[in-house]
């Protein structure tokens, strides 16, 4: 194992030898924020178990790993991603693919959807929305002390750029499919920044995929910002090899009286790391974050969330629920900050395991810090079995055991996937579930490599 | 159709059952009685198949086979069925889910085809009439959120939806008001069919003037202590328990 140094130096290196080239891609205003980013990843290094916020996740197996530099895909590439097709036929949705988190060319890196929306390469809009640009890029992740944000700030130089105009509301949801393909193992990074204006109302689906069995390090970082009245629901389905490891880092920052909400559902990946950064900064704000999963062999998932109260009448609301098999491992660390002011804040939180075998860990960590009195609060978390009286309950009606266990776990994932607002992605999320859990799925549906 | 013969049973080491013989004969609705801890709710859930009790000694026989090799799974398609005291609440999985899944498992089991979608949905809205559940009950996750009188009502529709051949109701009345009692108690009646039948496990005769038993057995400490026709339902609540506890300990 090489030492902090050692690791971080690997990047710091790669930062120096390519600045040139990745500045050449954007524009001055994100440039300008590369050179402290860099300073502040130096000081902070790559996460290691001894931050508290990783203290369940170790970084090294994919972290310690030497990646080929990796910039603009080619052509080919890009052809490959203009001809994937979402596997869930029955969605209705505007979609767009990001190649190794690049924005492909080939149609267009900019485009208007009906409402006056705008969507498209960030790098190309951080050029014809500069205005737009200068008012949120960095200012959610802002104060942030992860190093991995402060590295993606500094390497990034594309993504999707998504603006909702105010009053605008999409009767359809908008997918972002994120497609990882390479013959060579690489390490990629892309910034997205989503603004939903006033009044605006819009789903936005993430689709994370890999198209090619190489050992792929993916490190993502996306600023949302919800106005004044806004409804925002983001809904992330991870379906990764497990040679993968994907690391994101959403912040959401809210306006008053907006509601987001957040799903995160981890169907397959060798090391998932979702932090969920709520900030709710309005009064009567209110956000849901939910969570789904689903993991064997030795796959790891650790979702940490945290929730900012900052203003006073906000509400909040955690669910994450996971069924772990095999050797998997799992974390979960829910940070609840109420802020003096916050009065007449309510704030939940509900973490639930199965462990499926005795080999199989899962660590859950409440965090709650309150500095206002007029505070409704509740966490609850439990590890454990399926319920025996529920599985002889079924039994007992002639359903056999192993139909009756996965009943049970079903039923037990069916809670989070129930707030999946869009009919025809639950519907297929319910059926991947029961796949996945029939055994049945050890890779992605509508992935192309058949990797173990 | 049930031939108990000298049942002993144990939970933990701890003997509860302690020699326990009857035969219910095709058609015949048993009642069986007894004060709190006499073994009533072991001896439904040794019949039923749950793993907790081990039978120590003893046989079961049921339609001519060793009922204690069958898996719980087994006895509920060869057509026993549990009315559970506490009822579970399975958070997740809908009620049209669970009955579909043990409807056609019972179906399978018995070599027919799985029930289309419009004939499985005909049946749910018959037998809901049958038992007078409320159809929005239907709609949701498996017990979750119901009352104490719809989790009873709740395993009357299931009794319905799978036409048991042998229905063992584990105190069935226990937290029900007068009108609940009598819509569970007219279910059962209705579900009577000459050849099925029925062992009713109950503390307090108000059930039994609903659903009328032939044979009535006082359980105590482990054993039947007395069996008689339907009187003897009466003479219990007149007299208590404590009459039956005199008797067998002077004995």
């Amino acid at each position: 194992m090489s030492t902090q140094e050692e690791r971080s130096g690997r990047y710091l290196d790669f930062y120096r030898d390519n600045i040139e080239r990745i500045s050449e891609n954007s524009s001055p205003y994100i440039n300008s924020f590369r050179q402290n980013a860099i300073e502040e990843f130096k000081k902070l290094g790559i996460p290691t178990r001894k931050n508290e916020s990783y203290r369940y996740t170790n970084l090294d197996t994919f972290f310690g790993h030497p990646y080929s530099s990796y910039f603009m895909p080619s052509e080919p590439d890009f052809v490959k991603a203009e001809e994937f097709r979402c596997d869930v036929t029955d969605l209705d949705a505007h979609g767009v693919v990001l190649i190794n988190g690049f924005y492909p060319t080939i149609t267009g890196k900019l485009r208007e959807l009906p409402g006056g929306i705008w969507i498209g390469s960030l790098s190309e809009a951080s050029r014809k929305f500069s205005g737009m640009i200068e008012q949120h890029y960095g200012r959610y992740v802002n104060g942030n002390s992860d190093g991995l944000v402060h590295l993606n700030t500094a390497l990034a130089s594309d993504g999707v750029f998504l603006w909702i105009p105010e009053g605008v509301s999409l009767g359809k949801p908008i997918q972002i499919v994120n497609l990882v393909n390479s013959d060579q193992d690489i390490f990629n990074q892309h910034r997205n920044l989503i603004i939903a204006e006033k009044n605006s109302d819009i789903t936005l689906i993430i689709c994370d995929h890999t198209l090619s069995p190489q050992k792929f390090l993916t490190n993502a970082v996306t600023e949302i910002h919800v106005g004044e009245n806004a409804h925002f629901n983001i809904i992330r389905v991870q379906n990764e090899h497990n040679n993968a490891a994907k690391i994101t880092h959403t912040f959401i920052h809210q306006e008053r009286n907006s509601v987001a909400t957040s799903n995160n559902i981890t169907l397959h990946g060798g090391l998932v790391r979702n932090s969920t950064h709520h900030y709710l900064g309005g009064v009567g704000a209110e956000c849901n974050s939910f969570g789904l999963y689903l993991s064997d062999k030795f796959q790891h998932v650790d979702n940490y969330v945290n929730v900012d109260h900052a203003f006073p009448s906000c509400k909040s609301n955690q669910l994450f629920k996971g069924v772990l098999d095999d050797m998997a491992t799992g974390a979960f660390n829910g940070r609840i900050y109420v802020h003096p002011d916050a009065q007449g804040t309510m704030a939940y939180q509900k973490n639930s395991s199965i462990l499926l075998t005795d080999d199989a860990k899962m660590d859950t960590k409440p965090q709650l810090e309150i500095y206002a009195d007029d505070v409704k609060c509740s966490h609850g978390a439990t590890v454990g079995q399926l319920d025996e009286n529920a599985l002889f309950y079924l039994r007992s009606r002639g359903i056999d055991k192993r139909q009756a266990r996965l009943m049970l776990m079903f039923g037990f994932a069916h809670e989070v996937l129930q707030n999946i607002n869009v009919e025809a992605l639950r519907e297929r999320m319910d059926n991947l579930v029961m796949q996945r859990l029939k055994g049945e799925l050890s890779r992605c549906a509508s992935c192309m490599v058949k990797c173990v | 159709m049930l031939i108990i013969s000298n049942l002993n049973a144990s939970i933990d080491g701890k003997s509860i059952l302690k020699g326990i013989s009857l035969e219910v004969k095709a058609g015949e609705v048993h009642a069986i009685m007894g004060p709190n801890g006499s073994g009533k709710s072991t001896l439904a859930a040794v019949l039923a198949g749950r793993e907790f009790a081990q039978v120590t000694e003893g046989t079961v026989t049921y339609m001519g086979r060793n009922l204690l090799e069958m898996p719980a799974e087994d006895r509920a398609r060869e057509g026993i069925f549990l009315g559970f005291q506490y009822p579970i609440e399975i958070p997740g999985v809908s009620m049209v889910n669970f009955m579909k899944t043990a409807v056609n498992e019972h179906r399978k089991y018995k070599g027919l085809e799985p029930l289309s979608a419009s004939d499985f949905l005909k049946l749910m809205r018959d037998k809901k009439e049958l038992v007078e559940i409320d159809s929005k009950l239907a709609n949701r996750s498996v017990n979750e959120g119901f009352s104490g009188g719809e989790k009873k009502k709740n395993e009357i529709f299931q009794m319905a939806m799978l036409e048991p051949r042998l229905a063992i109701l584990d105190e069935t009345d226990s937290g029900l008001d007068i009108d609940a009692l009598r819509i569970v108690a007219n279910g059962v009646n209705k579900l009577k069919k000459p050849d099925n039948s029925t062992i009713v496990i109950t503390h307090y005769q108000r059930l039994l003037d609903y659903i009328v038993p032939d044979v009535v057995h006082v359980l105590y400490d482990g054993r039947i202590v007395r069996t008689a026709g339907k009187e003897l339902a009466l003479e219990l609540e007149a007299k208590g328990y404590d009459w039956i506890r005199k008797e067998v300990n002077n004995s």
